[in-house]
């Protein structure tokens, strides 16, 4: 404690460098994954390979990743761009496929009814599919933020400042009470931000908690 | 008006749901395609909205080929109800109700108006209007499509079997229900079903069919019953089974019908 004390405006400015990997890369993740995820879910020939090709992007270790992408986009190589950019490729590679489940599991007859009293392709994907498919594509936002949060402590080992840099440094001179409070920061951070999602998606999806516990009429 | 001329239907696969119908449904007539599954019913109907091309012939409406409308518009051109409603789960009833003045460009305020109006019309209180289908009964549901249906006026009616999923008593209240909106509004009327009775009691006419929408008999449910065509129609409105055949019996002093297996139906007045 006594080490927080003496520290605390530090560990705020990581916390904040840490939100501001973080927010932009799950944001890019799903704005990017909501479109590559409705193509596979249209076009199944393309979502096969699209989704085996996230797999495998998902397999690729975080350190090649991040030398391999400046050389790829020109970003340098100790940036937030370049950390942003690799925790995106993650981000991608775990959403599509929960876009991809959350449009499959659309109810076909909710579909059939609102084509055939004249939704246009747009107004389908805007008034139906995509609301009815939030739950899904909510629950893999959840899964990438709180990943997203772990994963941006490995920026650290090439040098760009977060929560992360508490746990190299607190390792390399031996303070453990600094690692501790790096690991204890960025889970608290990770819970926070999973809650707030939570929420998000209960004001967003005002049906499902209606249903769950409004009144149920049994006569006509 | 509504015409069909030697529409076919064939699946790729070689299914055939439709070999060669033809049927003119007059405007202001509720018109009731009554068949078993498989009998190409629904397809039939599914050709008026676009839902299904066919893959022969041609299907009019006031003597304009739907094959040369957009099929968007068209299909907010013609209300449709469905069995189970169809509604959108994630929105309002009043939302449900005005789904096509919304998308067609209303006001939101002009929308609800017309939302409320229709409720009443379709026997909902207007205190629904905020409640998610999922917290209405089945019956309660298919009013709100009806209702939907209804929304911007449209000439034409489709439904598909819509009050198949409720049960008799409620489902008797709805077919009132049209019968009362229909005497009122006048909609040219193409309902699907495999009810013969709610055939009988909706249909101004009625088109018995075979497997691949071949016509079995058409004519009013009085010429149906009195003349059936052959032994499938027979069969099927259950002339057969002695269902549909009474005789009188006397009992307290009154004449009650009674069907040849004994089952009172009815009071002769």
């Amino acid at each position: 404690m006594t080490w927080l004390t003496g520290n605390w405006p530090q560990v705020l400015e990581l916390l904040v460098g840490h939100l501001v990997l973080t927010v932009p890369a799950v944001g890019l993740s799903v704005l990017l994954a909501l479109p590559l995820g409705r193509l596979a879910w249209r076009l199944p020939r393309v979502g096969g390979p699209l989704l085996a090709a996230a797999t495998l992007l998902y397999a690729v270790p975080a350190l090649p990743l991040l030398i391999v992408i400046p050389v790829l986009i020109g970003t340098p190589l100790r940036s937030s761009a370049t950390m942003i950019a690799a925790l995106t490729v993650y981000g991608v590679a775990l959403l599509v496929r929960s876009v991809v489940d959350g449009f499959g599991a659309v109810d076909r007859g909710v579909r059939d009814a609102a084509v055939a009293v004249g939704h246009s392709p747009t107004g389908m994907l805007w008034r139906v599919d995509l609301p009815l498919a939030l739950p899904v594509i909510l629950a893999g936002v959840r899964v990438v933020t709180v990943s997203t949060v772990g994963l941006v402590t490995i920026g650290a080992l090439i040098g760009v400042p977060s929560l992360g840099s508490l746990l190299t440094d607190g390792f390399q001179r031996g303070i453990v009470a600094e690692v501790v409070t790096g690991v204890v920061v960025t889970v608290a951070l990770a819970l926070i931000l999973d809650a707030a999602l939570v929420l998000a998606g209960k004001a967003l999806t005002p049906w499902a908690a209606r249903r769950a516990r409004g009144p149920v009429v049994v006569s006509r | 008006m509504i015409e069909f001329e030697h529409v076919a239907k064939h699946y790729p696969d070689g299914t055939v749901a439709v070999r060669d119908f033809s049927l003119t449904v007059p405007s202001h007539r509720c018109v009731v395609l009554l068949g078993s599954s498989g009998s190409g019913k629904t397809t039939l109907l599914r050709m008026v909205n676009r839902m299904v091309d066919p893959t022969g012939g041609r299907v009019l409406i006031d003597d304009a080929d739907v094959r040369d409308s957009d099929p968007v518009a068209l299909r907010r051109s013609i209300g449709y109800v469905l069995q189970s409603g169809g509604l959108l789960p994630h929105r309002t009833v009043a939302d449900n109700v005005a789904t096509v003045p919304l998308l067609t460009g209303a006001t939101r305020r002009a929308a609800r108006s017309r939302a409320l109006e229709l409720l009443g019309r379709v026997g909902l209180d207007e205190s629904l209007a905020q409640r998610y289908p999922a917290q209405l009964s089945g019956g309660q549901q298919q009013r709100v499509g009806v209702a939907r249906a209804l929304a911007a006026d449209p000439n034409i009616l489709l439904m598909d079997e819509p009050f198949g999923a409720v049960d008799p008593l409620v489902r008797r209240e709805l077919q009132d229900e049209l019968l009362r909106l229909q005497s009122d509004l006048g909609k040219t009327i193409l309902f699907v079903t495999h009810d013969v009775d709610e055939a009988f009691r909706l249909g101004d006419e009625v088109i018995v069919l075979r497997p691949q929408a071949e016509i079995a008999q058409r004519g009013t449910s009085v010429e149906i019953l009195a003349q059936p065509a052959d032994d499938f129609v027979r069969g099927f409105i259950g002339a057969d089974r002695g269902r549909r055949s009474l005789r009188l019996a006397t009992s307290g002093g009154r004449q009650v019908a009674v069907d040849l297996e004994g089952h009172a139906v009815g009071i002769l007045e």
